[in-house]
């Protein structure tokens, strides 16, 4: 069972966000960069199937240079090799053309399963997953919190509004994964120190077919904080909590007609 | 002029309210000068077609099909595909639910474009649709359009755009010879337990944090919950703890929500869970200490136990 996963590097989820000085993306100083969160999950998938029935896990990010440093935190989990595909900054949010660049560095590979995290945190698109999926012919389920494979089949669960989806396929196949699925590990040191044995294949993304000044499929006009929200009005319910209590209910139902 | 295409949702033969929302922004943003069709996807469903008229579709492209009974990307995307290449939109939205969050994306690459995700806001510029999208989980919002790529592939987030009805009968027209190959198949759909609400779909939402202090006490956060007809929502720490499922968990690595009303109990705010509900309408805090970040965007807050708050509350909810 050969398995490819797709991750991408983002702000830490702790990060406070700043309007950088175009306009249009963040300010990046001090932003501490990790594997997308949903990623990890499919990382981790990925890794207890090879474990489980043998195979090899390659690991594939489109970014710029720092991004090795996710590749090379998956590889300290287990990953046998990596592949980077440099550029991706122009192309932020770019949904169709990171999908292309993935695809065109994949399509080569051989394996069984391509896994991806649901979305990337931050863009919040999560649209490379089934894009890419149309794009290397795979049939697709998104969003999974369980996997099951027996023989050339899989089975996923998927959680929509008002109930679960079970959704059967055949390999190879893609899928996002999204949290519920596994729990994913960290990086021992022991691996920590493997991985910087491991191969990262680097591949300019122009050498690729993508050409990156050309505009795209995603323009980003503005970028800015939400409005700043007005002091609310806080109660003090420590000597009598029944009085605040129904204070609060009356000033939700009389002032702010939310009840 | 193109016009716009617009998926509508159905599950088990019903259509879905953020489908018609959707349908009703096309409306809007058409004014009287584009064309509006819908593409409605299912089986036995073409009698609920000519109905899409009263919510601005002037035609209705049905693809009636016994293997698309039940949701699948590949069945439905090529459906949708066909019905764009009848229609040559300019445009194509769908709602952003599950289902349309997982159909978009793979309909926009079968047609060589890329997609607009999430969408809050839109306006056109001629045939230009310019759209506001939450990012970084509502840290910030960005203004983005397709980039001169058409069609443009836009999914709308529920519940945001004004659903509007007062429209004739639409002209229905039947999606032939369809191939319909189809591998990832929904083979069972199981109904969440005692047909408890969504915390993404719902209009009130009562969440929970480290404050509730055990599993144990998540009773005291249904019950308000209840008496308010919401849903019951989760900091990422008592989903951690393995207190509560992971569906239930609000803000980034969870539901981003924007209810009515949302109501914090015990929980301090950390900065991943106010990024994925600061767009609530009305927001209360709970809290012990009257410091918790969760006060700076509470519109009311109480500084006290919830154990001592919430029965009262409940009460005075029940004597409204």
């Amino acid at each position: 069972m050969n398995c490819i996963v797709c991750v991408t590097s983002v702000p830490d989820t702790a990060s406070v966000i700043k309007i950088g000085d175009d306009g249009k993306h963040i300010d990046e100083t001090g932003i501490k960069w990790i594997v997308s969160p949903y990623d990890e999950y499919a990382l981790e998938e990925a890794l207890k199937l090879t474990e489980a029935n043998g195979g090899e896990v390659t690991v594939v990010t489109y970014g710029p240079a720092r991004s090795e440093a996710a590749l090379r935190d998956c590889l300290a989990r287990g990953a046998h090799k990596a592949i980077h595909v440099l550029g991706g900054e122009a192309t932020l949010g770019d949904s169709f053309t990171i999908a292309k660049a993935l695809a065109a560095a994949i399509k080569d590979q051989e394996y069984d399963l391509v896994l991806v995290g649901v979305q990337g945190v931050g863009t919040d698109n999560a649209q490379v997953g089934p894009m890419l999926a149309e794009m290397l012919n795979l049939p697709h389920v998104s969003g999974i919190t369980s996997l099951d494979i027996d023989g050339g089949n899989l089975t996923a669960g998927r959680e929509v509004e008002g109930g679960k989806e079970v959704v059967s396929s055949p390999l190879p196949a893609l899928l996002t994964c999204h949290k519920g699925l596994n729990e994913p590990r960290y990086a021992a040191l022991k691996g920590i120190m493997a991985a910087k044995r491991k191969p990262v294949d680097k591949i300019e993304v122009g050498t690729l077919g993508i050409d990156e000044s050309a505009g795209g499929t995603y323009s980003i006009r503005s970028l800015e904080l939400p409005p700043e929200k007005g002091a609310g009005t806080i109660l003090q319910g420590e000597d009598d909590p029944a009085g605040a209590a129904k204070e609060v209910v009356q000033l939700l139902r009389a002032e702010a007609k939310a009840i | 002029m193109a016009g716009i295409l617009v998926c509508i949702e159905q599950r088990n033969g019903e259509i879905r309210k953020a489908s018609l929302q959707a349908l009703s922004e096309a409306k809007r943003l058409a004014g009287g000068d584009l064309p509006v069709a819908a593409v409605l996807i299912g089986e036995g469903v073409t009698a609920s077609a000519a109905g899409l008229g009263a919510n601005g579709a002037s035609k209705v492209f049905v693809a009636d099909d016994a293997n698309l009974k039940l949701y699948s990307a590949e069945g439905y995307a090529e459906a949708v595909v066909k019905a764009a290449e009848a229609f040559g939109p300019s445009a194509v939205f769908f709602s952003g639910t599950a289902m349309g969050r997982d159909l978009a994306p793979r309909v926009a690459a079968k047609l060589g474009v890329g997609a607009l995700a999430d969408v809050v806001a839109l306006s056109r510029e001629g045939e230009t649709f310019v759209a506001r999208r939450p990012v970084y989980s509502g840290k910030a919002f960005t203004t983005v359009d397709s980039a001169g790529t058409s069609p443009q592939v836009i999914s709308l987030r529920p519940n945001v755009f004004e659903l509007e009805e007062g429209g004739g009968a639409a002209e229905v027209v039947a999606l032939d010879g369809l191939a319909l190959s189809i591998r990832a198949v929904v083979t069972e759909f199981l109904a969440a337990e005692g047909g408890e609400i969504d915390v993404a779909e719902a209009d009130v939402i009562v969440a929970g944090g480290r404050g509730i202090k055990g599993p144990e006490n998540l009773g005291l956060i249904r019950d308000l919950a209840d008496a308010l007809g919401g849903a019951v929502g989760a900091s990422r720490a008592i989903v951690d703890a393995g207190w509560i499922g992971h569906s239930n968990q609000v803000g980034q690595t969870g539901k981003v929500v924007s209810p009515s009303l949302y109501i914090a109990c015990g929980i301090s705010g950390a900065i991943q869970h106010l990024a994925g509900m600061s767009s609530s309408k009305v927001i209360v805090a709970i809290n012990k200490d009257p410091d918790a970040p969760i006060f700076k965007v509470a519109d009311y807050g109480i500084v006290g136990d919830l154990f001592e708050v919430i029965p009262p509350m409940i009460e005075a909810i029940k004597a409204l």
